[in-house]
């Protein structure tokens, strides 16, 4: 039984941090990718445009009441082919096929996407307008307004929410193991079906995630701390 | 697009909802159960039934829902003494295990959402109910439960709604409801733009409808503030 989870060729331990690692890198770029689309459909929420308020709704409300199984059915079956199409536009007529990492990169960075746009906005929101203002006074327009004054207060505002995306991201990771991708959900269904112990890997697989769960929850109110510098605690009651 | 394939597809996908929603259902009710348990073990003050708690909701929340559903589904029925068992006929059956998963996570997230609606009922109304001279379980029932379920209430809108997204797992494990159908159709056809906005559809009708209806019971629960 513990050969079964040993280093080396004999055992699947190593296979095991690797799907680990492959766990962490999807759910961290796809974080990012969703931080990417969060802030350009916040500004489309937070615009006065009509137009572009609708899409940033359309694309939130899709998103978060579909399941996100679907979301990844359709880019693993269609990202190719959008790809091809786009690539078309641009005079590329090849075979384009996409890496299971960069599918799950897109799928769930676009689940992620529709969360960020939601805990940026929220914190755009609670931006007193008072702040806008004062920057204005100041001459600053447009982009650094938003570099120099409202930015900075967004990230300190929106890093409590920005946490519980990634929680949401990390575990919706386990599902692009449909496509393919070994990482931790996939390599212990691989383990497991060779081994005949699928009890073992499912509670290695359990534990990992718990242990990445717990390392990012510390990182995350480290920064919380590092962020909230020179802010007085607010009291509730 | 190819509209003609839309509309055949739509009925065929439709035959998914009954299946959907009565998993749904099922584990909503039955979680609903399992999560007033860990929400008063969760705050009581005897470190025997509040650590157990604080650690099922911890894992739970701490894992993915897939994760979950292998180990009912696979994990478990790896030993012989489970399959010996009187438990194997309902262990066997992917839609059991499905129900057992679902009803275990809702479980957890609801528990967290119960207990912070039992901490916001006043100590007044609590004193209140024990100067009636209620004891414990009338005080739990008529005086703490409703205050619980009007505050609530919200967040346990958007559980119900993760739930029924949630029930797409299942068609992992075999189950043919929407996801599952609609999975099916994009393989043979390979038009997942089309199925996508399909099964999309249905998905945000249904979420649609429990969004309203939960709107109606805050509406019902409210106190009217005249």
């Amino acid at each position: 039984m513990l050969e079964a989870i040993s280093f080396g060729d004999a055992g699947w331990g190593d296979e095991m941090l690797m799907g680990a690692f492959w766990t962490v890198a999807v759910s961290i770029s796809s974080i990012l990718l969703g931080l990417v689309i969060g802030i350009i459909f916040a500004g489309f929420k937070l615009s006065s445009i009509k137009v572009l308020n609708l899409i940033a709704e359309f694309y939130t409300t899709v998103i978060r009441g579909v399941p996100e199984l679907l979301v990844i059915y359709l880019l693993f079956f269609g990202g190719g082919s959008a790809v091809m199409y786009v690539a078309k536009i641009f005079g590329y007529f090849g075979y384009i096929e996409l890496q299971p990492f960069v599918i799950g990169t897109l799928a769930v960075g676009a689940i992620s996407g529709a969360y960020s746009t939601e805990v940026i906005r929220g914190a755009v929101n609670a931006i007193p307008r008072s702040q806008f203002e004062t920057g204005s006074a100041l001459g600053l327009k447009g982009f650094r307004l938003y570099q120099k004054i409202i930015f900075p207060q967004v990230a300190r505002l929106a890093l409590p929410g920005i946490g519980n995306v990634w929680q949401i991201t990390l575990k919706d990771t386990a599902l692009i193991s449909v496509t393919g991708l070994v990482e931790i959900m996939r390599q212990s269904r691989i383990a497991s079906g060779s081994t005949h112990e699928p009890f073992i890997f499912y509670t290695i697989a359990i534990i990992l995630y718990l242990i990445i769960t717990r390392v990012s929850n510390v990182a995350f109110d480290k920064a919380e701390i590092k962020y909230s510098r020179g802010f007085a605690k607010r009291k509730i009651s | 697009m190819r509209f003609e394939l839309m509309y055949d597809s739509f009925f065929k996908i439709l035959k998914g909802v009954p299946l959907t929603l009565e998993v749904v259902f099922i584990s909503t009710l039955l979680g609903f159960g399992l999560a007033i348990i860990v929400a008063l073990m969760r705050i009581s003050d005897n470190k025997l039934y509040s650590v157990p708690a604080y650690s099922f909701i911890y894992l739970i929340r701490g894992t993915p829902l897939l994760l979950q559903l292998y180990f009912v589904y696979y994990g478990i029925s790896q030993f012989s003494f489970v399959r010996e068992s009187f438990l194997w006929p309902i262990l066997r059956e992917p839609f059991w295990c499905g129900i057992i998963t679902l009803t275990i996570s809702t479980g957890a997230y609801s528990a967290e959402i119960i207990r912070g609606g039992i901490q916001s009922v006043s100590q007044g109304y609590i004193e209140s109910g024990k100067a009636l001279g209620l004891g414990r379980v009338s005080l739990f029932f008529r005086i703490v439960m409703p205050i619980t379920i009007r505050q609530a209430l919200p967040a346990y809108g958007n559980e119900l709604i993760l739930m029924v997204k949630a029930s797409s797992l299942i068609s992992i494990v075999t189950l043919m409801e929407i996801t599952g159908i609609a999975r099916t159709i994009i393989s043979k056809t390979y038009a997942p733009v089309e199925i996508f906005l399909v099964a999309g559809s249905i998905y945000l009708f249904i979420n649609f409808i429990i969004t309203r209806l939960v709107k109606y019971a805050e509406n019902r629960l409210s106190i009217p503030s005249t």
